[in-house]
């Protein structure tokens, strides 16, 4: 097995973390050792990365900055939901099938179930809760509600967050790109049509149309 | 407790569904006077939701997003055997945890599927009490089973219940002479049509919470119906009804998974009891997939007769259907009640096994009848050279054709047809099926439906108006992504004079009148009228008091623009809020649904007309259009009537190529018990969808005239896109989900019966 360097810009997943503690006799052996606040490193296929019993982190959720204490079994879905109370974001498979939990972390949508919140130190993170200005809707919003583009709603805001970022990237998207954008969140009640109809409105709107 | 005392809730569940369904409460008299037929303003309108903002912005509390102080997280330990007597649970090393407040053993002695429920801890947070669990013993002595149906039915195969076989005969109906009626036929076919198990999967999993105040219980609950989790709870902990309050306020899906009180609500009650706070269960998606509930599969073989003409002189059902540890589904309706036969047999048989408990699921039975019933016709049709839309005209029906014979009252499927074969171009299909050339090949189908949804009688709404103008209207009733809040404003808006925005509506709560739980397309059919018949009442005495001081009889005038107006003078006014001034204090003006006229048959209609593409060498379908046309008496709010529409659509979709639940026969282990492995429809599996409507007001069924619309969009899709495979390759698949390996396996034996 080659070892690489850690590189901050190849985040750690959950999953080489989980990866990374392999077994119970691994996690016992290094149990003792989390006591510690302090720092640790454990190696991984994808290198060292650092071990933590808890961690201070700070964030700037919705403009606002947070800072709290984490243990690093905590993923952001829960600290935002659980510790910030903004439960926007729901958890819906927990295991990044449905993009029910999509926050923008710098900019980009991220699953928050599969994101660790001791990742998000010094991130800027956009939910639901923030993206109206204090008296408008965001134009994806606005839309949401003109089309209908929802049901039971719990869903929503995951598709909301989406739809946003891919026009903000994408300002003049065909009906297909639409569509692709839009496969990672799963929608039960199935009113997708009115949903990628609803983006379509959106990204007139944002152009002025 | 033990598992005796468990509500009854899961084994009833099915009968009391399909009773509700059709209900007509003889007791409560019918309203003498017909629908209406005034010229609606905002009645039928698209409207957007009023509650919209709130789903946009996060801020809708759903309950598993609802905090109490000191509340305290539940979890429930499950079987990992489906068949295994309990020798001894030890809790000791669970209750020592730090953080654990409960551990309790619920009563059972044996188990009977994977995921059965055994234990159940509080503790301070959810991975405090997923620590608990695991450190709960259980000593198992497994017991011989049989999870899939096949094991199940065979001789000598482990019974699932002790007193019941596990082949059990629960329908067995039948009209005319069947025999004689296929001496008449000219053709005669029999095929077997099989459906799997599939899994509602809300996006919220099932969630409660429940909180003690001395004997009195407060319980939040993601559910259907706040009022039959209410009876369902005072029922299993013993407790008079008037104990228990029961508050939705918005949840995320139910799909009939949702309908009455769960274990693990009262799991929940039983942990508050114990701990003395407030306790909260989310359940995991897997534990979603063992045991809240799943659609029955079914085994169906259809026998039938036709004359060249197209006339169906007999047909006959011969159905096995498993909801694991309890009853499969009916799958008869189709065939018993759609198109004229006179010589009709049914019989139907449920399998054991040792799986979850089925709970209603979107149009129960109807999906998996329809799918066999009307792909049968189809390939009937073909036999005797008949374009299958004619064959279906031809024994078109106006009256029931079950056991009564009464007329429907009102059936507007011919307007469905016409419509529906319009917008598709139906000349475009293969006057054969499998016409056409090349790998790629693409075919048409359609399929009818049959619902009831006529709305259950003594369902009850306030308005209430205050002095300073403002309306509340207030109903027992929830609002499970369909709309309910925005159409009972929307009513009373149009009774009132006002726009939806003036009124505030109060649901999802059991101190609320009694309403009726939202499933089996009830909503709209019970809650609409009573809500109706409120604001009448309201509008009523507001024109008496308006009539004395405008100086006009009351006949004459009308409320409208926020406005008492007299209409033979339009001058004479007075505003809404001024006259509610005189009302002093707040008025209550009560409003019930009345009974249904006995000597009709109150259904819902539709049909669904689909064009798919499917390629020979792959296997892969893609469903390239579909119009959809339903007859659903007058619409309550054209946006959200379409939203229902394509969903149901989206949901068929996901039934006739994706969804499936698969067990491992070895273990009795769900395999797919994660959005990953169990598939379902994305954005990108969507066609064109033209959901439409024939604009008919039924004059009988209630005063406005409108029938429920939940289920009949989920009802004929599945079977329209076989129907429209069938016509594109010329073998129908007769499976679901019609995955690739299926249909190649459909085009193999079409290849080898040549």
């Amino acid at each position: 097995m080659e070892k690489k360097e850690h590189k901050p810009t190849n985040p750690v997943t959950r999953r080489d973390f989980i990866k990374g503690f392999g077994g119970g006799a691994v996690g016992a052996a290094i149990a003792p050792k989390l006591l510690a606040q302090e720092s640790e490193s454990l190696q991984t296929k994808r290198g060292k990365i650092p071990v933590y019993s808890r961690k201070k982190i700070s964030m700037t959720v919705n403009g606002v900055k947070q800072t709290l204490v984490v243990e690093p079994r905590e993923t952001l879905l829960d600290v935002l939901r659980e510790r910030l109370n903004l439960t926007g974001a729901k958890r819906i498979c927990n295991q990044g099938e449905c993009g029910g939990c999509t926050v923008i972390v710098d900019g980009k949508p991220v699953y928050s179930c599969l994101y660790l919140a001791i990742l998000a130190d010094g991130k800027e993170i956009t939910t639901i809760e923030g993206l109206a200005n204090a008296d408008a809707l965001h134009p994806v919003q606005q839309v949401f509600i003109e089309v209908d583009a929802y049901q039971c709603g719990f869903c929503t805001p995951g598709f909301i967050l989406t739809s946003a970022n891919f026009l903000q990237n994408n300002p003049n998207p065909q009906l297909d790109e639409i569509k692709k954008a839009l496969s990672g969140n799963i929608c039960r009640c199935g009113n997708y049509m009115h949903i990628y109809k609803a983006v379509a409105e959106a990204a007139k709107k944002m152009k002025g149309v | 407790m033990s598992r005796d005392n468990h509500p009854k809730n899961l084994k009833d569940s099915h009968l009391l569904y399909t009773e509700l369904a059709k209900d007509t409460k003889p007791e409560i008299p019918p309203a003498s006077e017909g629908a209406e037929h005034p010229d609606f303003q905002i009645i039928g309108q698209h409207t957007p939701r009023i509650d919209g903002h709130k789903i946009v912005t996060g801020q809708a509390p759903y309950t598993q997003d609802i905090k109490l102080r000191n509340m305290l997280h539940g979890k429930i330990l499950r079987s990992v055997h489906p068949r295994a007597e309990i020798v001894s649970i030890d809790l000791s090393r669970a209750k020592k945890l730090a953080g654990v407040k409960a551990a309790i053993e619920l009563g059972v002695k044996q188990v009977n599927y994977v995921g059965d429920q055994i234990a159940a801890v509080a503790a301070v947070d959810e991975q405090t009490a997923e620590k608990a669990l695991k450190l709960i013993e259980v000593e198992y002595n497994p017991l011989p089973y049989a999870v899939t149906e096949e094991r199940a039915k065979e001789e000598g195969s482990p019974q699932v219940h002790a007193k019941r076989k596990n082949i059990h005969k629960f329908n067995d109906q039948k009209r005319g002479d069947v025999e004689a009626g296929l001496k008449e036929a000219e053709v005669v076919m029999e095929h077997t049509y099989q459906t799997p198990v599939e899994i509602h999967h809300p996006a919220e999993t099932h969630s409660s919470i429940a909180k003690w105040n001395g004997d009195r219980l407060t319980v939040w609950d993601s559910t259907q119906g706040v009022h039959s989790v209410r009876d369902g709870l005072a029922q299993a902990l013993s407790i008079p009804i008037s104990k228990v309050q029961v508050i939705k306020h918005y949840m995320g899906g139910g799909f009939g998974s949702k309908l009455f009180v769960s274990q693990h609500t009262v799991v929940a009650a039983m942990l508050a009891k114990h701990t003395q706070r407030p306790v909260k269960i989310i359940l995991t998606r897997k534990e979603n997939a063992l045991c809240v509930g799943n659609r029955p599969s079914s085994l169906q073989t259809y026998r039938g007769g036709v004359k060249k003409d197209g006339t169906l002189t007999a047909l006959s059902l011969l159905n096995y259907t498993s909801g694991g540890i309890e009853q499969g589904d009916r799958c008869a309706e189709p065939i018993w009640d759609v198109y004229k036969c006179p010589n009709v047999s049914v019989k139907e048989f449920t399998v054991y096994t040792n799986t979850g408990p089925q709970r209603p699921a979107r149009a129960p039975g109807h999906v998996q009848g329809t799918f066999g019933f009307e792909g049968f016709l189809d390939e009937l049709a073909n036999q005797i050279g008949m374009d299958p839309l004619e064959l279906r005209k031809k024994n078109y029906s106006l009256k029931n054709q079950g056991d009564t014979g009464i007329p429907y009252s009102s059936k507007g499927v011919d307007k469905c047809y016409e419509l529906g074969a319009e917008k598709i171009a139906w000349q475009r299909r293969n006057k054969t099926p499998g016409d056409g050339s090349g790998i790629v090949r693409r075919g048409l189908g359609m399929a009818s439906q049959i619902w009831w949804g006529g709305g259950v009688p003594g369902t009850l709404a306030d308005v209430r108006i205050y002095p300073d103008g403002s309306v509340d209207v207030i109903s027992g009733t929830q609002d499970i992504g369909c709309g309910t809040r925005t159409f009972m404003a929307m009513i009373t808006a149009e009774t009132l004079g006002l726009e939806p925005k003036d009124i505030t509506v109060k649901i999802g709560n059991t101190d609320y009148p009694w309403a009726i739980l939202s499933g089996g397309s009830l909503t709209v059919p019970s809650v609409a009228p009573a809500v109706r018949r409120a604001a009448l009442n309201a509008a009523e005495r507001l024109k008496d008091m308006a009539s004395s001081m405008l100086k006009v009889p009351a006949e004459d005038i009308i409320l409208t623009g926020k406005k008492l107006v007299a209409k033979s003078n339009p001058e004479k006014s007075i505003d809404f809020k001024k006259l509610a001034r005189n009302l002093r204090r707040e008025t209550v003006f009560h409003g019930e649904r009345m009974g249904l006229p006995q000597g009709y048959a109150y259904n819902s209609f539709g049909a669904h007309f689909v064009e798919v593409e499917v390629d020979r060498v792959t296997g892969q379908i893609k469903v390239l259009k579909v119009v959809a046309v339903h007859e659903s008496g007058q619409i309550m709010n054209k946006q959200t009537a379409e939203s229902q529409l394509i969903g149901g659509i989206t949901q068929g979709i996901s039934t006739a190529l994706f969804e499936h639940r698969i067990l491992d026969e070895a273990t009795g282990t769900l395999v797919n018990p994660n959005w990953r492995d169990y598939k379902i429809a994305t954005a990108m599996d969507m066609p064109e969808i033209i959901p439409l409507f024939v604009d008919m007001v039924d004059p009988r069924i209630n005063i406005l005239g409108t029938k429920g619309l939940g289920e009949p969009p989920r009802i004929p899709i599945a079977a329209a896109i076989g129907n429209a495979v069938y016509n594109a390759i010329g073998v129908h698949p007769r499976k679901i989900p019609m995955t690739p390996g299926k249909v190649l396996q459909a085009l193999k034996g079409k290849e080898a019966s040549r």
